[in-house]
């Protein structure tokens, strides 16, 4: 776990030149597959996840289209009913456990993480390694799941149907648990380097607000990833051995699986949001040039939400037949988890009043989640209340609210992320226009999508119908639309990052102006990141950086006051 | 070998300057005391997430025991008390080893860190080989899970033409039986009118052999009659506990193993001993999730 490998000596060797990066120091398939580097590990994610990205986008598009006209848009030997069921349940799965999991965390955490504490490297880089070899294996298993009999369950895997089933639920479950190993290494990973690897002086509070949102992750990732791991290994043992937990014909509880599943499964959209939080907090302070407004709330509402988050796993099952008490209580408490993302999202606009504000595109990307985000969290109330649940429960509005969190949260977060450290990543500066412009696609179509969606949710449409009455066809037709817009941003906004990297003009080692301590290296960094640990300042004081028009980017001032190393926040 | 793992009070972070390091220390850290440091806080994260995954099954558990508590006080009946304490017995002096071989460790013995892990990986083969006796038994006897149960089969004589006939083989070797006592009886109450001595207590030693003989004595599955409703799940519970389990304990042995191989070439001194403290506290763990099972699951009174 921690000893010298011969890859890490003979890597270091290619250090002394100048001008050799972290890219660029070695080269050949196995320098990059079997790395120890957390940038190379992180770039795989990234493309790793992108492709998962991109096969569950595709899933969607067909789901929508499909969805055009009332009796399914596709004939019965493409789509069959059954095929429906797949599709959504492909969709789902991948983009769960493939994709939005990983994401942030396996990508920019592992990118980010150890630069942002001006370390070397995480603290085990052999388990890093193995959580993205991890994830490979996952997405074969997931693979030979969609190319063998598919899997049709809905990506919730509920029992009694997903022991029945002809499906191929054991590559899927096999799948999934191998996944989760993966994110609790990423997590176990994040944990031990950020309480043992910080540098001298970067106390708790002096931290990046990324690094408190990953932290607060990673707890989420250590305490619920184990419980999915055990119900999937019960249910596969149902499936092989017929345990009968879970099996209401062997005297079984169904219920049961409901609550072991979400109590994972809750706590792991927490996994999914607080990483982009993390982002946010990053983006909204670079590009108001202002302190982050309300550090320490930031801060101390992630590990809220990571904790509050375990507590409200019963709400996924107001209809399942769970006594009223505990509907009430876990009732309340979902309302609870409100009010720290609310503290964020506050503290977020705070920040940006009398900022000097910098559309980059980024920050466009920033602006959207706000909003996004918003709808998202007030609409998931109107699911949290008892009353109006039953009637919107397992409709359309469901569908609306976890896609304004996860996708115009969630997904959007991590592109503002990604234009953010672009230039770090990989030393190359992309077109703005034209960022500016897929961001705005990307929005409209996004709203296109799923605004319609709680209009026809509220007004009764199921969610996983593979047809619907003509009543409903208005919503389904401009959701339709707004998808292909959106995959269209999507695309397009992907491919102004693939073509910056052909044409794009090199990057300054801090373009954006940031404080924080990635920006202090060189754009890409050197295999080492830092000779030595460098000196910690405060991670939003922009008081001593000046832009540099040679250069493109911002340097230290050497006529900056003298700061007198008192904290402001 | 500038930064020995025992001096506590050693610097944290010394300024970098990365000449005279032990080979066993990592690159990315600073100190060896870090790099300590990390593993430590590593294997404990690791250990919560083993205990969160067991804490599922023991969820389990706790409900269906709650909620089928007859299943649970005629099942564990099957389970063999002796086998079962005699491996309790094992674990833990497997967990006394293990904690002496590191202090062996930690005090540069060498000698005595092999041995005493070469005692913590025979004692792990002891636990699976008990652990191999108890399981063959239970298949002997039909004690599978869910549909392949004796006991399941015999509650559901119309699922399917075996469980039929297993169900018919059954009732006839019962009344076989039934046949067989009634005999003895006419036989003894024939004696006890010839002898006529002391009645009441032959009677009361007859009661009790009776009451036995529907557990022992006649290995086949109409001993299983009488078993609740359900009973099967039960066995569910037990075979992916012990086995959840027992797949830990194999995951240990090579650990040991791996630390055995390299505390013969020498790697582990008073400066370098994380590895066989973090494979401890996982032993350790280990042996306290049986701690919990043994009588969770072989002790079981009403």
């Amino acid at each position: 776990m921690s000893t010298i490998t011969p890859e890490t000596q003979t890597a270091t060797g290619h250090n002394d030149d100048p001008s050799s990066n972290y890219l660029t120091c070695t080269s050949g398939f196995m320098s990059w597959a079997f790395t120890l580097d957390h940038k190379r590990i992180g770039v795989m994610y990234l493309v790793g996840i992108f492709a998962a990205f991109f096969l569950g986008g595709v899933l969607a598009l067909m789901l929508r289209m499909h969805l055009l006209v009332p009796g399914g848009l596709f004939p019965d030997w493409m789509v069959s009913l059954d095929g429906y069921n797949q599709l959504f349940t492909l969709h789902g799965a991948v983009m769960t456990f493939l994709f939005i999991i990983p994401s942030i965390p396996g990508s920019l955490g592992n990118f980010v993480l150890p630069l942002m504490v001006g370390a070397k490297d995480v603290a085990f880089p052999r388990m890093n390694l193995a959580s993205f070899h991890l994830w490979v294996f996952g997405a074969i298993f997931f693979l030979i799941a969609l190319v063998t009999t598919g899997l049709d369950t809905g990506w919730t895997f509920y029992t009694p149907y997903s022991i029945e089933t002809q499906t191929n639920v054991i590559a899927a479950t096999i799948g999934a648990f191998i996944l989760g190993f993966s994110s609790i290494f990423t997590g176990l990973n994040f944990i031990v380097t950020v309480n043992t690897m910080r540098p001298p002086g970067m106390t708790w509070f002096k931290m990046p607000l990324f690094m408190w949102a990953i932290y607060a992750t990673a707890i989420i990732q250590i305490l619920a990833t184990p419980v999915l791991g055990i119900t999937l290994l019960l249910l596969m043992g149902e499936r092989l051995l017929g345990i009968g937990i879970f099996d209401p014909s062997m005297g079984g509880d169904p219920v049961l699986f409901q609550h072991f599943f979400w109590f994972y499964s809750h706590p792991a959209v927490y996994i999914m949001i607080l990483p982009a939080m993390g982002i946010m907090s990053e983006l909204m302070s670079v590009y108001s040039r202002k302190p982050i407004f309300g550090y320490t709330f930031i801060a101390y509402s992630s590990i809220a939400i990571a904790l509050l988050g375990f507590l409200v796993w019963g709400h996924h099952m107001f209809v399942s037949g769970q006594s009223p008490m505990a509907a009430v209580i876990f009732s309340g408490l979902t309302f609870s988890v409100s009010i720290p993302s609310a503290i964020k999202v506050f503290n977020w606009t705070a920040t940006m009043y009398k900022g000097s504000i910098n559309l980059a595109t980024p920050m466009c990307y920033a602006l959207s989640f706000i909003f996004l985000f918003s709808i998202g969290g007030l609409t998931g109330l109107f699911l949290g209340a008892l009353a109006t649940d039953i009637h919107l429960h397992d409709t359309y509005f469901v569908v609306a609210h976890f896609h304004y969190v996860m996708m115009g949260g969630t997904v959007i977060a991590f592109v503002g992320g990604l234009y953010h450290w672009w230039p770090k990543m990989f030393g190359v500066m992309y077109n703005e226009f034209f960022g500016r412009l897929f961001c705005a696609v990307v929005f409209f179509g996004f709203n296109l999508t799923f605004l319609p969606q709680f209009v026809m949710g509220s007004r009764g449409m199921p969610r996983r119908y593979a047809t619907y009455v003509e009543e409903y066809q208005i919503f389904h037709v401009l959701s339709t639309i707004g998808a292909l817009t959106l995959g269209i941003g999507m695309v397009g906004a992907m491919a102004v990052l693939v073509v910056s990297l052909f044409k794009g003009r090199k990057a300054p080692a801090n373009p954006w102006g940031a404080a924080t301590l990635e920006w202090t290296c060189t754009s890409p960094p050197p295999y080492y990141n830092f000779e030595h640990a460098p000196h910690v300042d405060s991670p939003y004081d922009y008081s001593d950086l000046k832009y540099d028009a040679q250069i493109g980017g911002y340097v230290k001032d050497p006529n900056a006051p003298k700061k007198s190393g008192s904290d402001h926040h | 070998m500038s930064a020995a793992v025992e001096t506590k009070d050693q610097a944290h972070h010394e300024d970098g300057d990365h000449h005279g390091h032990s080979p066993f220390q990592a690159h990315h850290f600073e100190t060896m005391q870090q790099q300590f440091d990390a593993g430590k806080l590593g294997i404990w994260l690791f250990l919560f997430t083993e205990i969160l995954m067991f804490s599922g099954l023991f969820c389990a558990y706790l409900i269906y025991r709650y909620n089928h508590p007859e299943v649970f006080l005629y099942a564990h009946k099957q389970l063999d008390t002796t086998m079962g304490a005699i491996n309790t017995v094992v674990l833990i002096v497997s967990s006394l080893s293990m904690a002496w071989a590191v202090r062996a460790a930690q005090l540069s013995q060498k000698k005595l860190l092999v041995f005493m892990l070469s005692v913590t990986l025979a004692l792990a083969g002891v636990f699976l080989v008990i652990k191999y006796f108890e399981y063959t038994h239970k298949f002997d006897i039909g004690l599978f899970t869910g549909r392949s149960n004796v006991m399941y089969q015999l509650q559901h004589p119309d699922e399917s033409d075996h469980n039929r006939e297993l169900y018919d083989s059954a009732i006839a070797a019962e009344h076989e039986e039934e046949a067989e006592h009634k005999e003895e009886e006419a036989h003894a109450v024939a004696e006890a009118e010839q002898e006529d001595e002391h009645p009441d207590e032959h009677s009361d030693s007859h009661a009790s052999s009776h009451g036995d003989s529907h557990g022992h004595g006649h290995g086949g599955p109409e001993q299983f009659l009488d078993a609740p409703r359900n009973t099967q799940i039960f066995f569910g519970i037990y075979y992916m506990m012990t086995g959840l389990h027992g797949f830990h304990i194999v995951f240990g042995m090579v650990a040991i193993g791996w630390l055995l191989y390299r505390s013969i070439r020498g790697d582990f001194s008073s400066e370098y001993f994380g590895p066989v403290d973090y494979v401890g506290l996982y032993w350790h763990l280990v042996d306290l999730i049986w701690i919990y099972l043994f009588p969770l699951l072989y002790l079981i009174r009403s």
